[in-house]
């Protein structure tokens, strides 16, 4: 049964006289408060978000005080009973996901099989050919995943993208529920929210969990940012004091006998497991880019030698690329034997021809996107192309057909926002942290961040386009 | 804790001492150069005051004259200056952010709500109304609260452990130094002697070191008569009771330093110099301080101070 509102998106309140049962608390809510009081929330929460926001705008540049990033007062809601299916389905995808890392720089028993061509997976930028035969510890390979959730209708959700690599976002999770507790405790305590609050903790023991087997029983963990000029600076000093960690930059790194070293006030201190928030590339100047003054030198080396874990592992992007993504139902398939529970979005390999067929024929209704772009470049977004681009594009398509795919215009589901006006729909998307550990440990925390198009009918909800957070709750079904 | 971690919390101490040290000197000076010349007023005031701020080689370099706007655009706002208050706000900023975690939320507000205020001071500046005084004195008053509010932060909040530790050894090796560099370049005036000589001209001086360091009241407290030369020494020197005398600068260092050892379980150089230093101070008599020579005595310390600098980094900072 799909509500569908009346611009055809599927509305996760629903209308107007029938919510959902899961949104008819806050529906009732939303419609005895005030239009003022709504109001003077939304206004609190801007306050509020200043102060953190100081701290935000800080280590972004100057004019970071004015791009805050938008923050709706209004919470997205799901029954327990809706995020359990999601939760198996997050975990049965991050389940393949490790295990094809695992295969694919071990026996590669995959491309035997010929499941995924060779090619896409050995000539793959993301590949590390530098870890081929290496086994991660504890054959954990993506430690914390971010996986891009959308929804269509009341039943499905779909996976937009797998990040594998280091996903961003966490803080935003922790610190908007912060403010939804301070700006509203009855709605909290009408709901019987599940917290998120132990999000450090989970990660923490999930970190300690895949620490070298020689390592010590108590395991000393660090964060590794490239430094506070990067613009997630503030995530890293947030996770690492929420951690109980240290800090570090490659600077205050160092490997001896491919054993990694922090520098302290009481001499050199041994870091067992290290939380990298940087890039593979720059992770180690001697293995990687060699003008790398963020890495460490010789950490690969220590890392290979099993003295160190790096999460998430080195060479995971092989696994959250967009021409992989399109056989992952295969890739879940294959390894845990299982239909997949989430699903693609549907996608046209245009290597291959009948795909390639359709895709010329319904351009101006496809989004096309290169398989190794990010960012929007090299894409194609038919509906809204002029008729020249579609021509070019055709061209392009033609010429090198493999380094393509296309999708439909995803219809991104929309929860009510507080705006100016009132109470609207915009459309949402969801990135739930889902946590791997030791002995096939996973861990979902039940919340994650709903980013919104804030602008009316906007489908992007990327930050650097106007796009914003809201709270992300689960709560008990009626 | 990262030898870095401890670094960055030291110097962050050391420039927000620095920037308040520096914004008394301004408010001292520009009193004592604002009264007529018979009582003291002159423009070498302006010179004492690059002096004592220890800038006055490079400010020299800019072949600019000696007058009060430009050692004040050269104290406060100047980049080239290492120690101009905006020198110090900004390098104290750059450390706070580097260990955003070590402080409390209240420290790095104090710190950013100043910072973002002297921009908004220099935007000002720029458009030719900086100058005028109530506005400096307005931004002067600003950097002192931040000082105060970075370190009733940190007193009130923050957990008594290696943290706090490196950020008042910051705090005291900063000021100690600012002390020892204000006494010398007055360091005349305080000599015995001069009172014949000088009379009532200098007492204005004296005054003025006191005010520098907010001890006028506390000087009547402790010695209950007018300012004579000698005492201001004696109590910038030697007064434990003094909060920015050399002797409580050094008793809070050792303080410290012991408690560090203490949770480090080891004494080092940086223990045994740091002692040794307080002992000298508090054997210390006035008298032969005078005889062997005030500016001596105040050089030798201020070489000593920075030693003591040099074997902690040794110690904890470069392994």
């Amino acid at each position: 049964m799909t509500k569908l509102s009346e611009t055809g998106f599927f509305d996760e309140m629903g209308a107007d006289a029938a919510p959902r049962e899961v949104y008819a608390r806050l529906a009732r809510w939303l419609q005895d408060t005030p239009p003022e009081v709504l109001a003077s929330r939304r206004a609190q929460a801007e306050l509020l978000f200043r102060r953190i926001g100081i701290t935000f705008a800080v280590y972004g540049d100057k004019d970071a005080a004015e791009r805050l990033i938008p923050f709706d007062i209004i919470p997205r809601l799901f029954a327990r009973s809706e995020w359990s299916r999601l939760e198996q389905g997050l975990f049965q995808r991050v389940k393949a996901l490790n295990m094809f890392l695992t295969d694919v720089y071990g026996k590669q028993e995959i491309l035997a099989a010929g499941i995924v061509p060779r090619d896409l997976v050995l000539r793959n930028p993301g590949y590390r050919p530098e870890m081929a035969g290496f086994r991660a510890p504890h054959d954990v390979w993506v430690h914390i995943a971010g996986i891009d959730v959308i929804r269509v209708d009341d039943q499905d959700f779909y996976v937009l993208e797998d990040n594998a690599r280091t996903p961003s976002g966490v803080s935003y999770m922790l610190e908007n529920r912060e403010a939804m507790l301070r700006l509203f405790p009855d709605l909290f305590m009408d709901h019987r929210v599940a917290p998120v609050d132990d999000y450090p903790d989970r990660l923490l023991s999930s970190l300690r969990s895949v620490a070298p087997y020689s390592a010590p029983s108590e395991p000393t963990v660090a964060v590794l940012t490239p430094g506070q000029y990067n613009s997630a600076y503030y995530e890293h000093s947030f996770l690492a004091d929420k951690l109980g960690v240290e800090l570090v930059e490659g600077s205050d790194l160092f490997v001896h006998d491919n054993i990694v070293f922090m520098r302290t006030t009481t001499g050199p201190k041994r870091v067992d497991v290290i939380y990298r928030r940087i890039d593979d590339e720059f992770l180690d100047p001697l293995a990687f880019k060699p003008d790398s003054v963020l890495g460490v030198p010789g950490l690969l080396a220590a890392y290979q030698a099993g003295n160190v874990t790096l999460a998430n592992a080195v060479g995971t992007g092989v696994s959250d690329d967009k021409a992989i993504y399109t056989y992952m139902p295969e890739i879940i398939r294959f390894y845990t034997g299982e239909e997949p529970i989430l699903k693609n979005v549907p996608t046209w390999r245009c290597r291959e021809d009948e795909a390639l067929a359709y895709v010329l024929d319904h351009l101006p209704e496809l989004v096309v996107k290169e398989v190794n772009g990010s960012g929007g470049y090299g894409m194609l977004v038919g509906p809204h192309a002029s008729k020249n681009a579609i021509a070019e594009f055709r061209a392009k398509l033609k010429h090198d057909p493999s380094n393509f795919i296309a999708q439909p215009t995803l219809s991104l589901s929309t929860c009510p926002v507080s705006v100016e006006s009132g109470v609207a729909p915009r459309h949402v998307d969801l990135r739930p942290f889902v946590l791997s550990g030791a002995n096939g440990m996973v861990s979902l925390t039940p919340g994650g961040l709903t980013r919104v198009a804030m602008k009316e009918g906007s489908l992007v909800v990327n930050s650097s386009q106007g796009g914003g957070t809201k709270d992300t709750w689960v709560i008990d079904d009626a | 804790m990262l030898a870095r971690t401890a670094d960055n919390l030291y110097w962050f101490a050391r420039y927000v001492e620095r920037a308040d040290h520096v914004a008394r000197i301004i408010e001292a000076t520009s009193r004592l150069a604002a009264l007529p010349r018979a009582y003291g007023g002159a423009t070498s005031e302006w010179e004492s005051a690059l002096i004592s701020s220890g800038v006055i080689e490079r400010f020299n370099e800019t072949g600019k004259e000696i007058n009060e706007s430009n050692a004040i655009a050269f104290l406060v706002v100047d980049t080239d200056n290492p120690s101009s208050i905006h020198s110090c706000m900004e390098a104290a900023r750059r450390n706070a952010r580097a260990v955003r975690t070590a402080l409390t939320i209240e420290t790095w507000e104090a710190v950013n709500a100043a910072w973002l205020e002297l921009l908004r001071y220099e935007r000002e500046r720029a458009k030719g109304r900086g100058l005028e005084r109530d506005d400096l004195g307005r931004f002067l008053a600003l950097v002192k609260k931040m000082a105060l509010d970075v370190d009733g932060s940190a007193y009130r909040m923050m957990l008594r452990s290696e943290a706090f530790y490196f950020m008042r050894l910051g705090h005291f090796v900063e000021r100690a130094d600012n002390t020892a560099r204000l006494l010398d370049v007055k360091y005349h005036v305080l000599l015995p002697d001069n009172e014949a000589v000088g009379g009532s001209l200098d007492y204005f001086q004296w005054s003025a070191i006191l005010r520098a360091v907010s001890a006028n009241t506390a000087y009547h407290w402790v010695y209950r008569e007018s300012v004579k030369p000698w005492l201001v020494a004696d109590l910038l020197i030697l007064r434990a009771e003094m909060p920015r005398s050399l002797t409580a600068c050094y008793e809070n260092i050792v303080r410290w330093l012991d408690l560090l050892a203490r949770d480090y379980g080891r004494q080092g150089k940086a223990q045994r110099h740091a002692h040794a230093m307080l002992a000298k101070l508090q054997a210390a008599d006035l008298k032969i301080i005078f005889q062997n020579g005030l500016h001596e005595f105040i050089e030798g310390f201020i070489a000593d101070n920075d030693r003591l600098d040099i074997v902690m980094a040794e110690q904890y900072l470069v392994h």
